[in-house]
């Protein structure tokens, strides 16, 4: 079979970035504006707009909307053959971040020096997984610190039930308050082990709002803590307000019969992700967003 | 809930005027400073250093911008508030000893920033998090960069600024925290939560 060239994932994955970090997918964009238009009282209403102008200027001027434009989490499906996927995504991220550009934020966890290129171990960071698809698909989220620095994760017992995931979503976004940028999506994780439980928490960012799991049980679950935790009042930027969450998605897995992990990545309003399919035939196609020139 | 144009550096007199709530724009310098700045600034009073900036002399931004090299300058690219609440533990030392008189970040500061605003005078004023193209273009000139060896977002950027804002004055110098009365309304509603989701 005819392999993927290597320049081609690269250019490609540069655009992507740029793509993620200065439009919102649509339907992110929508729900924004849908809570802009909910809020009344002036303070809420005021952060709402300067939120929807900022989008407006970013996409016109094609700039990074956030400053903070995150660590790079990557998912690949691989499907058909192509090069060194890893050193191909390196490269596009250490041009994006000269290019478009993107604030270097990678650091060395304990001598937190900065490279500047958004290069280092581990960093970026990507999640395999095998596809048997005739394309590659891409998938980049830019995550800032400002939310993912109140993620939690818990290890309950068995006999806390769905009471103690309830309590552990409720008392994670009380404790989060203002601090993640509000609206935020949560992305919750039931099962598995601690690790695989953190993932399918990220994981669960990715899905579109207004998705839900289809478990059934794991998809009621999903609307009941929507439900009660979006009128908790924190509001846009903490400032208070009626819309708190932009969604609440849960993944779930398997477990030991003995255990009951549940985990929280919080995502802030700007909630960029950016998925790209890649043929062999060199046809480039975006799932997330409308392809514009840059 | 008043709209106010404030011209830096600001008085004692001029933060104590301000009430939580009221709508603030600023001219004049934003020195940028996170986590890393505070943390040298403090080492660097404390060893009798004189830091490369007067902090008193413009506004302190809780902001780690993006900005692009151009010939011998900087040019930003965007520029929005980051989180706060990590300077908690370092921000009333460097109030009392840089002798800032406004911070700009978002979601808010501790109780005992707060209660150090009030005994000095001194303001929080929010902007919104993830406005940093709006943010941007309130910013005139990039008048220059120090202490870079600590990466580009934890720099201390100096920022000429034009009307900067929407700000929204969060903690005043009187100790009334917006946070804080958001906070306690939250903690009422999560009864009301607790409720709806059967785990009252």
């Amino acid at each position: 079979m005819k392999g993927i060239s290597d320049a081609l994932i690269e250019d490609t994955v540069v655009e992507l970035l740029a793509m993620a970090v200065t439009r919102l997918p649509a339907d992110v964009e929508g729900a924004l504006q849908r809570i802009f238009e909910e809020e009344t009282e002036p303070a809420s209403k005021m952060q709402m707009k300067a939120i929807l102008e900022n989008l407006e200027l970013a996409q016109k001027s094609q700039t990074p909307l956030c400053q903070d434009t995150g660590i790079h989490v990557f998912f690949v499906r691989l499907g058909p053959k192509c090069g060194d996927i890893e050193a191909i995504i390196r490269n596009a991220v250490e041009r994006g971040t000269k290019e478009i550009p993107l604030r270097p934020n990678a650091v060395h966890p304990l001598s937190r020096k900065n490279p500047g290129n958004n290069l280092g171990v581990h960093m970026p960071y990507i999640y395999y997984e095998p596809g048997t698809e005739e394309y590659l698909e891409i998938t980049v989220m830019p995550k800032g610190a400002g939310s993912e620095n109140m993620s939690q994760m818990a290890m309950l017992t068995p006999s806390s039930g769905e009471k103690g995931i309830k309590e552990f979503a409720l008392s994670t976004l009380l404790r989060a308050g203002s601090n993640p940028c509000p609206p935020v999506l949560i992305g919750m994780g039931i099962g598995g082990s601690a690790d695989i439980c953190m993932n399918l928490a990220k994981k669960a960012l990715l899905r579109p709002l207004g998705s839900h799991n289809p478990d059934p049980a794991v998809a009621s679950l999903e609307k009941e803590l929507f439900g009660a935790l979006n009128s908790i009042g924190i509001g846009p930027m903490g400032l208070g307000g009626k819309n708190t969450l932009l969604g609440f998605h849960i993944e779930h897995a398997f477990c030991h019969t003995a255990s009951h992990p549940v985990a929280i990545n919080i995502q802030c309003w700007a909630a960029r992700r950016a998925t790209v399919r890649i043929f062999p035939d060199g046809k480039v196609v975006y799932l997330t967003h409308q392809k514009e020139g840059r | 809930m008043a709209e106010k144009h404030l011209k830096l550096p600001v008085s004692e007199k001029d933060v104590r005027a301000l009430s939580a709530g009221d709508i603030v724009y600023v001219t004049g310098t934003l020195y940028t400073a996170r986590d890393e700045a505070h943390m040298r600034a403090l080492e660097w009073i404390r060893e009798g250093k004189e830091l490369p900036v007067r902090f008193d002399q413009g506004a302190l931004y809780h902001c780690g911008p993006i900005m692009k090299k151009e010939g011998d300058g900087w040019k930003i690219v965007a520029a929005g508030p980051t989180t706060s609440s990590r300077m908690n533990g370092l921000e009333a030392e460097f109030i009392e000893r840089t002798g800032a008189r406004l911070i700009i970040g978002k979601g808010g500061m501790s109780k005992t920033v707060g209660e150090t605003m009030k005994r000095f005078g001194a303001a929080y004023l929010a902007f919104t998090g993830g406005a940093a193209v709006l943010a941007a273009r309130r910013v005139r000139n990039v008048g220059g960069v120090h202490w870079l060896d600590l990466g580009m977002p934890e720099a201390v950027w100096v920022l000429d600024a034009d009307d900067f804002g929407p700000l929204t004055v969060g903690m005043d110098a009187g100790g009334k925290s917006l946070f804080e009365d958001v906070a306690r309304k939250m903690e009422k509603n999560a009864a009301e939560a607790r409720k709806l989701l059967g785990i009252g």
